[in-house]
C-alpha cells in the first residue's frame, strides 16, 4: 500500500428517521453515501473489494445517537472540510455530520478504544417511585439478567455494567445512564429499564456520548 | 373536504420496536420523493402486495413512481404488505395502512395502483385494502374511497380479481397510466366527485387505450361452467388492447434505495424489453413483444446518472435474454473500463446457453466466478423442440466445458417438469444431461465441480401457445420428481424443486374467470395471506373456499380447453394473434420448432396490431 493514506474520524448523528435501521444496514448505507460523494476510498484486496471504514460501536435498533463515531481511510488524502462538503449533501435524513478530523493512522481500532457510553432515556410515563427504584437498583450487589445471544439465553450480571444511573430533574421523565460499552462488556439501556421494572413502558433511547479508555491511547 | 389522516411518528414508535425489520415501515429511503400533499391535484399510492423486500425490487413500480412524480401537480407514494406481526400490531393499535413517504392513510389518496405480478399475492391485495379501511369489493365502495387500479402481468388475465378493482391498465404503463390520471384530474375538476361522477368517469375511462373496466362487462356461462359470452355494455370496447411503447422511454435513474437488504438491492436498467426467442411456455416472451433495445450510448449514460444518484456497488442489466442484446460485448467492455476504479460489480441475468454467454460472464465476473446459470428447461431434444427452447445438448455441454475450463466450479441448471407431451424418458434425459455436464466438469477441473439442478413445475399460462392445455397431473409430477431424485443421487449434484402443492392454485388463479373473486375473498376471510410464502400457504384454506363457492380448481387448472372455448382472458388483446398461438400449439405437438424472429418475421400478429413498419424495430446494433 502507498504511504499516501489518511484516516479521518467523523462524528455523526443517527436520528429519528433512521433509528430503525440495523447496524449492518447502516454500514451499507454509509458505504453508498461515500460512493455517491466520490471519495477516494481505500479498498480491501480480494475478489470482492470493500472500502475501508469502521464504526466505534453498534447502536441498538430503535435507539438514536447524538455523537456516533466512524473512521474512514482515504487515498489520496482529503481536507476534513472538503470531506464534509462532499459527504453532507449525500446523507439521508436523520444522519448528520457533527465533526470531522484527521487522526493518526496508528491509533487502535475505534471499536477497541471505546470503553463506555452515556444514554439518555425518555419515558412516556414515569412511575412515581422511579427515583426509589433507581436507588434500589444501584444498591444491589448483583443484577442477574438474561439475554439472547446467538440464539440462546445467556445469564449475566448487569450491575457491573452500570457506571452511573440518575433521574434527571425537570418536567419530563428522563433517566441518564453511563454504561459499559466495550467489545467485551456492553450494558444495554433496555435491559436497565427491564431491571427497573419498565420493560413494557414506551420510551426513547438516545446515546449521547462515547468515551475512550484513555489508558489505551 | 375531509381532513386527511396522518399516522403519527409517536403512534409508530409504540409498535415498531416490537416487530421484525421495523425499517420496512419507516420510509426516508434515499431518493424517495416527498411532495407537498396539499398542493397536489392527483395523489396516487403505488402498492406491491407482498413484503417490502420483494416489492422494492420491482422495477415496474419504480418506473411509474418516477414518471408520476415528474408531474408537477401529481404525487406517487408507496406502500407494501405489512408482515403478519406488523399487521397484528397495526390492527390492535387501530393504525390504518399508510404511505411510506408522508404517512398519509391510504384511503385519503385519490387512487391506489396495485402491481399484480403473481397470483399467490392476490389475498394480500384484499388484506391491504382492508387494512386501509377500504371496502374490498368495488361495488361497495363510496365516492370517498380511492379508485382501485391494477396493472402488471397479472392484469393480462384479470378476471379472478375483477370484483375488487375499478379498472385495470393493460400493458406498459408509461403512457397509459398518465393518460388515465389526466382524465381523472379533468373529470374531477369538471364536476367534482360523487358516486355518479365516478360511474361516468369509469365509462369514459373504458374508452381510453389499454383501460379495462370490469364492471362494464357481463359474463354469461354455459351449464358446465365454461364462459359462454363476454359482453361489453355501452361504449366499452369488446377487446382491450395492451399498451406498448416504442422506443423505450428513458429509464429512471434516481432509484429508491432501501436501507434493509432486499431481494435485488442494486442499480438496474432494462437493456431491452421483449424477446425474440419465442419459447412457447414463456408468457413474458409473448406479452412483451416486440423486442426494443436501448442504444449502447443511452445505456452507458443512464448508468452514469444512476451510479451518481445511488452509489450502488452493483449493476443489474435486465432483459429476458441478455446474450441476445445486439451489442452486448461492446456494452460490457465500455462499462467495465468506465467503472473499474469504482469496483462496480455487473450482473447479467438470463444468459443464453452457449459458449458465447460464458465469455460474456467472464467479462463481468473476472476473478469472482461465483456461479453461472443456464436454463435448458427440458432434458431431451424432442421436448426442447416442443417448447421451442432452441438449445441443443451440444450447446449446453460446450457452455459447461468452457465455463469449467475458465475457472467456474459451480453451475446451476434450470429445468421444468410437467411440460406438454412429457414422458418418463424426458425425465431420464434430464438426469443424463446432468451426468454429461458433470463428466465434462471432471475432465476440465477434476473432482471439485458442483452442479445445482432446479426443477420447477410448469404452469400453462394465458396468452401463450399452451394456454389451452391442462396443468400436468400432480401425482405424475411427484412420481417423476422421485424418479429424477433416484437418478441424480450423485456426488457433486444438488437437486432442488418447488413444492407442487401451490401449483394447482396458481394454475387455477391465472386461468380463471371472475367467479374466482368469491373464492379469493373467502380464502382471505379464512386467513389466507402471503400465499407465496411456504410458511403461510395452507392449501386446505383454499380447497375449502373453492368448495364453499361450488367451484373446482381442477376445472380451471387441469382441463384441456377446446379451440372454440371462450377463454376468460380472450378480451385482453396482447398483440399476438390467437391463431398464431393455436398454430404454435400444434407445431409444439408435432415437435416442430419456430425460429427466432430476429432472423425473419414469424407473423405473430404484432406487426399489424401496432402498425409497425419494421418488426423487430431498429435494434441497437443497426446504424
Amino acid at each position: 500500500m502507498s504511504e499516501n493514506i489518511q484516516r479521518l474520524r467523523a462524528t455523526y448523528t443517527k436520528g429519528e428517521a433512521v433509528k430503525y435501521i440495523s447496524h449492518l444496514d447502516l454500514a451499507r448505507t454509509v458505504e453508498r453515501v461515500f460512493r455517491r460523494a466520490r471519495l477516494p476510498l481505500v479498498y480491501s484486496q480480494g475478489f470482492s473489494p470493500r472500502p475501508k471504514f469502521a464504526f466505534a460501536s453498534a447502536l441498538p435498533v430503535g435507539a438514536t445517537g447524538r455523537a456516533e463515531l466512524l473512521d474512514v481511510w482515504l487515498s489520496p488524502p482529503l481536507a476534513p472540510l472538503e470531506f464534509a462538503k462532499r459527504v453532507a449533501p449525500q446523507l439521508p435524513a436523520g444522519i448528520e455530520l457533527v465533526e470531522v478530523r484527521e487522526v493518526d493512522l496508528r491509533l487502535p481500532a475505534l471499536q477497541a478504544s471505546v470503553s463506555h457510553a452515556d444514554y439518555l432515556v425518555t419515558l412516556e410515563d414515569a412511575p412515581v417511585d422511579l427515583g426509589a427504584r433507581i436507588a434500589d437498583l444501584l444498591a444491589r450487589d448483583a443484577i442477574p439478567m438474561e439475554r439472547q445471544r446467538k440464539g440462546e439465553l445467556r445469564a449475566y450480571d448487569l450491575r457491573p455494567l452500570i457506571l452511573e444511573l440518575d433521574l434527571i430533574p425537570g418536567p419530563g421523565a428522563q433517566i441518564g445512564m453511563k454504561l459499559a460499552n466495550s467489545s467485551s462488556a456492553t450494558g444495554r439501556a433496555d435491559q436497565v429499564l427491564a431491571a427497573l421494572g419498565l420493560a413494557d413502558a414506551p420510551y426513547a433511547v438516545e446515546r449521547t456520548r462515547l468515551y475512550f479508555d484513555l489508558a489505551d491511547q | 373536504m375531509k381532513t386527511p389522516a396522518i399516522v403519527s411518528r409517536e403512534a409508530l414508535d409504540r409498535i415498531l420496536p416490537r416487530v421484525t425489520q421495523p425499517a420496512r415501515y419507516a420510509g426516508h429511503e434515499w431518493n424517495a420523493i416527498t411532495k407537498n400533499w396539499d398542493a397536489m391535484d392527483v395523489r396516487l399510492a403505488l402498492l406491491y402486495p407482498d413484503a417490502y423486500e420483494i416489492g422494492m425490487s420491482n422495477l415496474g413500480l419504480m418506473i411509474l413512481y418516477d414518471l408520476v412524480n415528474r408531474q408537477p401537480d401529481m404525487v406517487a407514494e408507496r406502500a407494501y404488505a405489512p408482515w403478519t406481526d406488523m399487521e397484528a400490531a397495526m390492527r390492535e393499535a387501530g393504525i390504518p395502512l399508510f404511505s411510506l413517504e408522508t404517512r398519509h392513510a391510504l384511503r385519503d389518496f385519490d387512487l391506489l395502483g396495485f402491481s399484480l405480478q403473481y397470483e399467490l399475492t392476490y389475498t394480500n391485495v384484499l388484506n391491504l385494502l382492508d387494512l386501509a379501511g377500504i371496502p374490498i369489493r368495488a361495488e361497495q365502495r363510496s365516492a370517498d374511497d380511492p379508485l382501485i387500479i391494477g396493472g402488471g402481468s397479472g392484469a393480462y388475465s384479470p378476471e379472478p380479481m375483477a370484483d375488487f378493482f375499478d379498472l385495470f391498465v393493460i400493458g406498459e404503463g408509461e403512457v397509459a397510466l398518465l393518460q388515465l390520471l389526466r382524465a381523472y384530474q379533468a373529470a374531477k375538476r369538471r364536476e367534482g366527485w360523487s358516486l355518479e361522477a365516478k360511474r361516468r368517469f369509469l365509462e369514459q375511462a373504458a374508452r381510453l387505450p389499454g383501460v379495462y373496466v370490469p364492471s362494464l362487462y357481463r359474463v354469461t356461462y354455459h351449464d358446465d361452467g365454461r364462459v359462454a359470452q363476454f359482453a361489453a355494455s355501452g361504449s366499452a370496447p369488446a377487446r382491450i388492447q395492451r399498451q406498448m411503447v416504442t422506443p423505450l422511454p428513458p429509464a429512471p435513474t434516481r432509484l429508491i434505495m432501501p436501507f434493509i437488504d432486499t431481494v435485488h438491492d442494486r442499480a438496474v436498467i432494462e437493456l431491452q424489453r421483449g424477446c425474440t426467442n419465442g419459447c412457447r411456455f414463456c408468457q413474458a416472451g409473448m406479452i412483451y413483444r416486440p423486442i426494443r433495445e436501448r442504444a449502447v450510448d443511452e445505456v452507458v449514460q443512464t448508468v452514469d446518472e444512476m451510479i451518481a444518484a445511488t452509489g450502488y456497488e452493483e449493476l443489474g442489466l435486465l432483459s429476458l435474454s441478455s446474450s441476445d442484446y445486439s451489442r452486448i460485448e461492446e456494452l460490457l467492455k465500455r462499462l467495465r473500463e468506465r467503472y473499474a476504479p469504482e469496483q462496480l460489480a455487473i450482473s447479467l441475468p438470463s444468459l443464453r446457453t452457449d459458449a458465447f454467454s460464458v465469455s460474456l460472464a467472464e467479462m463481468i465476473q473476472e476473478g469472482r466466478k461465483s456461479g453461472l446459470t443456464f436454463a435448458p428447461e427440458a432434458g431431451s431434444q424432442r421436448l426442447r423442440d416442443v417448447i421451442n427452447k432452441n438449445v441443443t445438448a451440444e450447446d449446453l455441454l460446450n457452455a459447461a466445458r468452457t465455463a469449467f475450463e475458465r475457472g467456474w466450479q459451480h453451475l446451476k441448471l434450470y429445468f421444468m417438469m410437467g411440460l406438454p407431451t412429457e414422458t418418463d424418458e424426458d425425465i431420464d434425459a434430464i438426469a443424463d444431461l446432468v451426468r454429461q455436464v458433470l463428466r465434462v466438469g471432471r475432465e476440465a477441473r477434476g473432482r471439485r465441480v458442483e452442479v445445482n439442478v432446479s426443477v420447477a413445475t410448469f404452469v400453462p399460462k394465458p396468452h401463450t401457445p399452451f394456454q389451452w392445455l391442462p396443468l400436468a397431473d400432480l401425482e405424475v409430477v411427484a412420481d417423476r420428481q422421485q424418479r429424477l431424485r433416484q437418478a441424480l443421487r450423485l456426488p457433486g449434484v444438488k437437486l432442488n424443486w418447488h413444492a407442487p402443492e401451490a401449483t394447482l392454485l396458481e394454475a387455477a388463479l391465472c386461468r380463471g374467470d371472475r367467479r374466482l373473486s368469491r373464492v379469493i375473498e373467502r380464502a382471505w376471510r379464512q386467513g389466507a395471506r402471503f400465499d407465496a410464502w411456504q410458511e403461510h400457504f395452507d392449501y386446505q384454506t383454499w380447497a375449502g373456499a373453492f368448495e364453499a363457492e361450488g367451484l373446482d380448481p381442477q376445472f380451471y387448472g387441469s382441463r384441456l380447453r377446446a379451440s372454440d372455448e371462450v377463454l376468460p382472458w380472450d378480451h385482453i388483446a396482447c398483440g399476438v394473434d390467437r391463431a398464431f398461438l393455436w398454430a404454435e400449439y400444434h407445431s409444439a405437438l408435432r415437435a416442430e420448432t419456430t425460429p427466432d424472429c430476429r432472423g425473419g418475421c414469424q407473423d405473430c400478429g404484432l406487426r399489424a396490431c401496432y402498425e409497425l413498419a419494421d418488426c423487430p424495430p431498429e435494434l441497437a446494433g443497426q446504424p
